[in-house]
């Protein structure tokens, strides 16, 4: 039987603040799971309940079928990776690596051969012998890493562990890890607060907002079918681009003022006042064709990359960020419009759930 | 922060319940049951009632006469205490290097006299102060300063004072320069890039980032200063006359003194409970502070 | 407001420096105009922040000078030199309220009290803050705190320069982008010299006219965000902007011709080695297009990312690892495919530095 992490409706108060909502989770072993929010969104919370580091308030926390609520975290295979690098100064990567099974008192052989793995899987052969201050941030966080793998604890958790480091090492230990994750059989569960991470990591993503999880799924299907406005703004970045629309009929007319027919998922859904998502990417400044919605405003300010420019975009009331490929010099305050194609909205009831699920929608 | 519960911890602290119990809840106990009788010896008790308190707390009769005389000693030494030490502590520590060697020196040398048993303490200031032997009162009588600690009642407290002052400033200080160092140098870099004097980044930056361990420093001087026995019993034994007769001095004479087992227990019982208040408004305003700064991390 | 020198400016951090690897900081000449946005862009250990130091005044510099305009700035401490910094951890003052924390270096330089309260509301509006004018500064959000960290620097009327340590280092992303933009926006509104320190690639080139890129301690290009892009000076700027970064492959390189391994590549430059021993052909994922196989370089797929609005492939070809783009609606069973490079935008590097060929018809570029 696989091994399985079970949160069933694990609920976390203090006081009169709640920082764990009523969460339902099932996580399988050899999983890599991503909890995706916003700072305070309850992702180190959910992680302290899952390690047995706090006890949740109400639900149950059942592992592999059995209640381990209220455990404590020694009686549970857990590894944990923090944000901060840490390890133990005076000794050396190795002793690192190998220090929590010096301490489950595995014999010599069997901890070497242990070290020498989790150290060729991160990379760390050539440092074995180094104190972890004369390593980089990228080779002491991957230190940590290794120590926690070495473990084959059931239970991985790794608490925004690329947020101290350079964007580059963040992106090489990014394309790392999904790899090293598939060779280990622990449930993983990693914190971040950054969309675009949690999509390179690829596996599951849980949503989190307010203590809640708002939607939970493999990666690119919650990025691609938000279930609700929540999940889509908390999975998007640049910012989500939102706005009101009142549908009657053939027509319907955005909180800009502008009329526009009502295609796409607006086609399907009955009269009535509506919330439209749409992300930056999918913003254009071409027709998208006879369908295609336009939006006129005026360019706030343009940023470029250097392959990309990010046009911030005044639609009367909005504030509306596009995507567009290439390097373009907009003026400031100058009149501009953009289009949609109306497959490429999502549609959202005032409720904030989504409104179509719409099978021929293709939000890519 | 919320723990595991784990009920295994309670076996550990159950020990802790047991001496607790024999050594402050028991003997607290004996001293309610002194408080409310009265005696005359052979171990003979009378029922006295409250008569004890009443007397104790009112200023006209001899025994609540000579409480509150001690009562308001105590406050006063405690009072000049605090304004001495806490900012003279402060300032040591603005005054102590931030990095090198130094700092290593700098914190023993300070840590020195508070490793000084407290009878030793007393006894190294009876002797130095003396004004035929000792060097500070032989130099002051030599300089033409008429000083007598024995005698005159002002130079017993300048006595005691200095005394404490001279014990128990480096531990404010040490408390003030562990604030201090945590502050990250940013600040120090912004409040310079903003044109801030010394003064506006010491009311801007150093203090308010010291007030918690301030609070500390402050809870920690005033109970041990309202509580101080040992050095005034050696130096001056609570004289000139009852000038240097706090509380502490002024039970053991009436308790171990005078055998008024009653009257002394009855006067311990309300100093413990003044303490206890006064250690109550301390924590209250701490934790206040601390739920001040939660709300501001969250 | 400043054009800020900087004159054959190194550093050491220790005493007696011989060789250039015991430099922080090696020689750097540069101008930065009055009124421009420049970002300090390189990873960690790289010298940008000595660099800032050095600048703010709170480092002296082992050798050269420092001007501001044509003022030596260089022995200047940092309270005499106008210039004000964010720093990549919010500073405010606990204690004061936003008003107060806005009004303290005016306060500090005896600026008359209506003269102040009107900076301040004009400050304040301009960064957004007006509604929490009157809170206490502690009990704000980070993105908060840094907006009134750069208020106490733009309140002062003769500031000349801003300078940004990594100051969105603990800003959640989606206010990562708000704050940016009003970085921007004040850029644009006010005449100051900015310059942003950074290891994001992201927040440099978003932000600045001119990026300064910087490794080991030296300089390897200056340039305007697309032409880091597009033409990087040195396969260190290659790889480290752009996400993922250039590839960058070893080749032999015969006139208009590139060998990796037993391929071929035609260029649109004619090169005339020897150059130097190391030729690399550095091409980005962007100009890279997955093809079908038998369309172009056969290669072995490895893996396929998706990262929301586009995908990359990982790939391998003659056992080099190479990252490219897979066109939308385009799908592939098994690992075979080919590649298609776009042939303007390849270049190729000797010893690490661009090398720029002649045209096809002779001249040189």
């Amino acid at each position: 039987m696989p091994m399985t992490l079970v949160l069933d409706g694990v609920s976390k108060k203090v006081g009169a603040a709640t920082h764990i909502d009523d969460v339902h989770l099932n996580l399988e072993r050899g999983s890599l799971n991503v909890l995706l929010g916003a700072t305070l969104a309850g992702k180190t919370s959910l992680m302290r309940l899952m390690a047995g580091l706090d006890a949740p308030t109400s639900g149950r926390i059942l592992v592999d079928g059995q209640d381990v609520t209220g455990w404590p975290v020694q009686r549970r295979s857990v590894a944990m990776v923090y944000q901060q690098f840490i390890n133990y100064p005076s000794l050396d990567v190795y002793e690192n690596i190998a220090s929590p099974l010096r301490v489950a008192r595995l014999p010599k052989a069997e901890i070497d051969a242990r070290v020498r793995e989790a150290a060729k899987l991160l990379k760390l052969e050539p440092y074995l012998d180094r104190k972890p201050l004369n390593l980089s941030g990228g080779q002491q966080q991957r230190t940590a890493i290794a120590r926690a793998l070495v473990k084959r604890a059931d239970l991985v958790l790794l608490d925004e562990p690329l947020a101290n480091l350079d964007y580059k090492l963040r992106e090489e230990l990014r394309e790392e890890l999904p790899r090293v994750f598939a060779a280990s059989g622990a449930v993983f569960v990693y914190a971040t607060t950054e969309p675009s991470e949690a999509l390179l990591l690829g596996g599951n993503t849980a949503t989190l907002f307010q203590g809640r999880v708002t939607q939970f799924g493999p990666t690119p299907q919650v990025y691609r079918r938000p279930d609700d406005l929540i999940t889509a703004r908390v999975f998007s970045d640049p910012p989500l681009n939102t706005m009101t629309v009142r549908k009657s009929g053939g027509s319907a007319i955005l909180s800009t003022g502008a009329e526009i027919n009502a295609t796409g998922p607006l086609a399907s859904v009955a009269d009535g006042e509506y919330t439209i998502g749409f992300r930056a990417h999918h913003l254009t400044l071409e027709p998208t064709g006879p369908d295609g919605i336009s939006i006129p405003a005026i360019v706030s300010v343009s940023e470029i990359t250097g392959s990309e420019s990010y046009v911030h975009l005044d639609a009367s009331e909005h504030r509306l960020v596009a995507l567009i490929p290439g390097v373009r010099r907009l003026e400031p305050k100058s009149p501009v419009t953009v289009h949609i194609d109306p497959r490429h909205l999502f549609l959202f009831n005032m409720a904030g759930r989504l409104a179509v699920t719409d099978p021929a929608q293709k939000a890519a | 922060m919320t723990k595991t519960v784990n009920n295994k911890a309670w076996v550990f602290v159950l020990p802790v319940f047991a001496i607790v119990a024999f050594s402050a809840v028991l003997p607290l106990m004996t001293v309610v049951n002194y408080s409310v009788q009265d005696t005359f010896g052979n171990n003979q008790f009378f029922w006295n009632g409250i008569g004890w308190f009443q007397e104790l707390l009112d200023p006209s009769t001899e025994l609540g006469g000579r409480f509150f005389g001690a009562l308001w000693r105590t406050l006063l030494f405690s009072a000049i205490i605090l304004m001495i030490e806490v900012p003279l502590g402060i300032a040591v520590a603005l005054a102590m290097p931030r990095e090198g060697w130094t700092v290593a020196l700098c914190l023993v040398l300070m840590a020195l006299p508070l490793l000084i048993p407290w009878n030793v303490v007393g006894t190294i200031w009876q002797v130095f102060a003396r004004g035929d032997i000792g060097l500070l009162g032989w130099t002051l009588n030599h300089l033409g300063i008429d000083y007598n600690y024995s005698n005159d009642p002002i130079d017993a407290w300048v006595t005691l004072v200095v005394m404490d002052v001279w014990h128990w400033t480096s531990l404010v200080a040490l408390l003030c320069y562990a604030g201090l160092k945590s502050i990250p140098d940013a600040y120090y870099q912004a409040a310079r890039i903003d044109g801030a004097s010394r003064w506006a980044v010491f009311r801007t930056i150093q203090l308010p980032k010291m007030r918690r361990v301030l609070l500390i420093a402050v809870l920690l001087r005033f109970m041990d200063s309202f509580m101080i026995y040992t050095e005034p019993f050696v130096i001056t034994g609570g004289g000139p006359g009852n000038a240097t007769t706090f509380l502490s001095i002024d039970l053991v004479k009436l308790a171990l003194g005078q055998f008024d087992l009653g009257k002394a227990a009855a006067m311990s019982l309300v100093y413990n409970l003044i303490i206890l208040a006064i250690c109550w408004v301390f924590y209250t305003v701490m934790t206040n502070v601390d739920a001040q700064r939660e709300r501001v991390e969250a | 407001m400043a054009r800020i020198t900087l004159d054959h400016l190194a550093h050491a951090y220790r005493p007696d420096p011989h060789t250039a690897d015991d430099y922080a900081l090696k020689e750097i000449n540069h101008v930065w105009s009055q009124g421009g946005a420049y970002a300090l862009l390189g990873p960690s250990g790289c010298g940008k922040t000595t660099l800032l130091n050095i600048i703010s005044g709170l480092v002296r510099p082992t050798r050269g000078r420092v001007l501001f305009d044509d003022l030596d700035v260089t022995d200047l401490a940092t309270e005499a030199r106008n210039i004000a910094q964010v720093f990549q951890f919010p500073v405010v003052y606990d204690t004061m309220s936003v008003r107060e924390n806005l009004a303290f270096p005016l306060k500090n330089r005896h600026v008359p009290r209506d003269r102040t309260a009107q900076r301040v509301e004009e400050i304040a509006r301009l960064l957004d803050l007006t509604r929490v004018l009157d809170r206490k500064a502690s009990n704000l959000t980070a993105d908060m705190k840094q907006k009134i960290s750069l208020g106490r620097g733009l309140v002062r009327p003769d500031v000349a320069a801003i300078l940004f340590d990594e100051p969105l280092t603990v800003i959640d992303p989606h206010l990562k982008w708000q704050l940016r933009s009003t970085l921007k926006e004040i850029h644009r509104a006010l005449d100051i010299t900015m310059i942003y320190v950074t290891h994001d690639q992201t927040e440099a080139l978003t932000f600045a006219d001119k990026v300064v890129v910087m490794h080991d301690g030296a300089v390897v290009q200056t340039g305007t965000p697309d032409e880091l892009f597009e033409r990087p000076a040195h396969t260190f700027v290659g790889h480290f902007i752009g996400s993922p970064g250039m590839n960058i492959l070893p080749c032999r390189v015969e006139g208009a011709t590139a060998f990796i391994g037993d391929q071929t590549v035609a260029l649109q430059r004619t090169y005339r080695p020897p150059y130097g021993e190391r030729m690399e052909l550095g091409i980005r994922p962007e100009f890279v297009r997955l093809q079908p196989r038998g369309t172009g370089l056969p290669v072995r797929i490895r893996r396929i990312d998706d990262i929301g609005r586009a995908r990359i492939a990982r790939v391998e070809m003659s056992g080099r690892a190479l990252a490219a783009s897979v066109p939308d609606g385009i799908s592939f069973d098994g690992d075979e495919a080919a590649l298609a490079l776009d042939p303007r935008q390849i270049h190729i590097y000797a010893n690490g530095h661009l090398v720029s060929g002649e045209s096809i018809d002779g001249g040189r570029a």
